[in-house]
């Protein structure tokens, strides 16, 4: 199987009958996705795209057997739905809300040490595209045809520079084994690292491509990673080499304030570590081509 | 957001820190009056401007009589402050802050900050207040003292107090140190900051802990539940067209370049100006429209870049997802209807229905340059710049 979801994946739909649920709700459906429900506190009992409205999270994977959840819900009431969601038996939530507090995002991941490992939720994003796994399922925003099904894994922290790379991909007939979007917040669910775990056991991957941007320490934190455990090639592009120090570029996280996490700091650290780094956003797919015939350059 | 010293200070005294006495004033004769009003002999005048380094910049002036303070005032207001954090277009004071000058016998820095790796709040503390903190950690990186605070149980005092202890402070000024720390903390986290810093932070000659100067920034996301925060705002500290963007919704960054560009999602926007940069350009700004690219969002986004009197080239990137680069297409089309630009224009469109929506920009009457990838975008860009130049 694939990382975090695949064909048969059950997912519940969190903020299901608003507007911004409802649209991507009908695309994740087209795509294929095992949506069984949604959740919208209030309004359990009703039926909405032909499927069951649960007024809790427990009280939907009861009822569904839902192992995996999409949140739709707005800033302010985003992080206390990510902690019912990981109380309510949710193993994989993916956030898209943009926007919540740095100070909610640390609430949550306080809040899911309680749990064993064996128990603990993976959270994805927040301000994140998402993940889809190319044929199976799509949990997320992303126009789920320009991925092709392949042995690629991908982890980004932006949105479309992440469909640039998947149209890149597919244009040289290359396929991807699950896309993930970690989101562009400094405080996130899940790291480039912990990610890039997923995909070394993963029989299912080839290669890893990392796009990863200024700000904070976590694409040097998984270059570590790399370093020390991996076998398959991780190849990296940097996005944000001409960003001024100190100014937060769009994502809330893009924000250069140490040392290592300037767009020249990281690529060195990186290219230190044995990851292959892609020269320029235009060559991201040829470099992941030439990764995978084995080429050092 | 950031905020002025003075209304760093005033919050922070709410939280139980000693600021010496002061006011704030728009004018010369303001000024003078509130140096009457808070007495003594001798006052510091402080332009407020959102930036540190302001004393090496002639921002703050030290007076010794009431007179002093209004002619210092009259050669502060109005003045355009140049220091190493505003870049060299500096930043126009519209108010300074009268304070009674302190007898100082000690000066300590004193900062909070989120830390990434640990997800934490970081209390930074060093002996060598006054400086800044890059400066303390590249002269002094043995007097920084660090103290990683756990957010769901807060600061707990023996941690304040073991920070006092390490800053070597008077052992009957340790608990009265220790309720300041405190006290920054809870200010931190219960007003959604993204930082809290006292440099210095002051033992004055009779044994008082002042905060002498001080900055705080908070969290753009936060502040909908902040409103004293958010009230806070002076959009005259900030470049007129961040502000332009930020009330329409854009995502956008004012930059040295002249290539303006108007992209799609942040970082299709940062790797969008590498590319300029790696094809010999300069960008002139930062700008997301956000994923979905709407018709309504181009406009905007085309006025404001139209505005910009550096930009001679523009370079529009979109990668059309759930959206179809047919509407966005037609998006252009309409917005460069409503906005007459009368320089080069380099188009690449990406993602779904490209064929239709290049299509339908060719066949429409714009004058526009077509690029296929990112670097042919890019490299188009620059070439026009360069013709430019040559004509």
């Amino acid at each position: 199987m694939s990382i975090l979801i695949d064909k048969k994946t059950k997912i519940i739909i969190q903020g299901f009958t608003g507007k911004f649920g409802s649209f991507h709700a009908e695309e994740m459906i087209k795509y294929g996705t095992n949506i069984v429900g949604g959740v919208t506190p209030g309004k359990g009992g009703q039926t909405h795209l032909n499927l069951p409205v649960f007024n809790t999270v427990k009280e939907a994977v009861k009822n569904t057997g839902a192992t995996a959840s999409i949140l739709f819900v707005p800033p302010a009431f985003a992080a206390d739905s990510a902690m019912e969601a990981a109380d309510g038996g949710i193993k994989t939530c993916v956030a898209i809300t943009d926007g919540i507090p740095s100070h909610d995002m640390i609430r949550i991941k306080r809040y899911m040490r309680r749990y064993s490992k064996t128990e603990k939720m993976t959270l994805i994003g927040p301000n994140c595209a998402g993940v889809i796994s190319p044929g199976k399922a799509m949990l997320g925003i992303m126009p789920g045809h320009i991925y092709k099904a392949g042995k690629v894994g991908i982890i980004g922290r932006s949105g479309t520079l992440g469909y640039e790379a998947a149209q890149q991909l597919k244009n040289l007939n290359i396929g991807i084994s699950t896309s993930v979007g970690i989101g562009g917040d400094p405080i996130n669910g899940s790291s480039f690292r912990d990610i890039i775990e997923k995909f070394e056991e993963d029989n299912e991957t080839n290669a890893v491509l990392m796009i990863g941007e200024i700000g904070g320490p976590q694409e040097v934190a998984a270059g570590k990673f790399v370093k020390e455990n991996m076998k398959k090639p991780v190849i990296a592009y940097i996005a944000g080499l001409t960003a001024p120090k100190g100014r937060v570029m769009g994502h809330a996280g893009a924000i250069v304030s140490a040392y290592g996490e300037s767009a020249v700091e990281k690529v060195e650290l990186l290219k230190q570590c044995g990851v292959k780094i892609s020269k320029n956003p235009s060559v991201m797919g040829e470099t992941v081509k030439s990764a995978l015939n084995g080429k050092k350059n | 957001m950031d905020i002025h010293e003075y209304q760093a200070k005033k919050i922070l005294s709410g939280f139980g820190i000693e600021i010496p006495r002061g006011g704030i004033a728009y004018s010369p004769e303001n000024a003078e009056n509130k140096a009457r009003e808070i007495g003594g002999l001798k006052w510091v005048v402080k332009a407020q401007v959102h930036s540190g380094a302001r004393g090496k910049a002639g921002g703050i002036i030290i007076c010794n009589s009431a007179l002093e303070v209004a002619q210092a005032a009259d050669k502060l207001l109005g003045k355009k402050l140049i220091t190493k954090q505003t870049g060299p277009q500096g930043k126009i004071v519209h108010r300074v802050y009268i304070e009674e000058a302190t007898d100082i016998k000690k000066e300590l820095y004193l900062g909070l900050v989120f830390d990434r790796s640990s997800e934490c709040i970081m209390v930074v503390a060093s002996t060598e207040g006054g400086m800044s903190v890059e400066e303390i950690s590249k002269e002094k990186p043995e007097s920084i003292i660090r103290s990683k605070i756990e957010v769901a149980v807060g600061m707990q005092k023996f941690q304040a107090r073991e920070i006092a202890f390490g800053l070597g402070i008077d052992s009957k000024l340790i608990s009265r140190t220790a309720e300041v720390i405190i006290g920054c903390y809870r200010a931190f986290s219960e007003l959604d900051a993204t930082m809290v810093e006292i440099n210095p932070l002051i033992i004055s000659k009779n044994d008082h802990i002042l905060a002498l100067d001080c900055k705080m920034s908070f969290d753009n996301n936060a502040l909908f539940r902040r409103n004293q925060v958010s009230e806070l705002r002076d959009k005259a500290q900030e470049n007129s067209n961040e502000v332009y963007a930020s009330d329409r919704g854009l995502n956008y960054v004012s930059l040295e370049g002249n290539i303006g560009n108007i992209i799609n999602g942040a970082g299709l926007a940062m790797a969008s100006m590498d590319m300029i940069k790696l094809a010999g350009g300069e960008p002139a700004n930062f700008l997301d429209v956000g994923g979905g690219a709407t018709p309504e969002k181009m406009v905007k986004a085309f006025k404001l870049i139209s505005q910009d009197k550096k930009v001679k080239v523009i370079l529009v990137n979109i990668f059309a997802g759930i959206n179809r680069c047919d509407w966005v297409a037609e998006g252009i089309i309409q917005s460069l209807q409503k906005i007459e630009i009368n320089m080069p224009l380099v188009i690449r469109l990406a993602g779904t229905n490209v064929e239709k929506g290049n299509k339908i920009l060719k066949e429409s009457k714009i004058n526009y340059i077509e690029a296929s990838t990112l670097e042919d975008a890019a490299n188009k860009a620059v070439k026009a710049l360069k013709e430019l130049r040559k004509s």
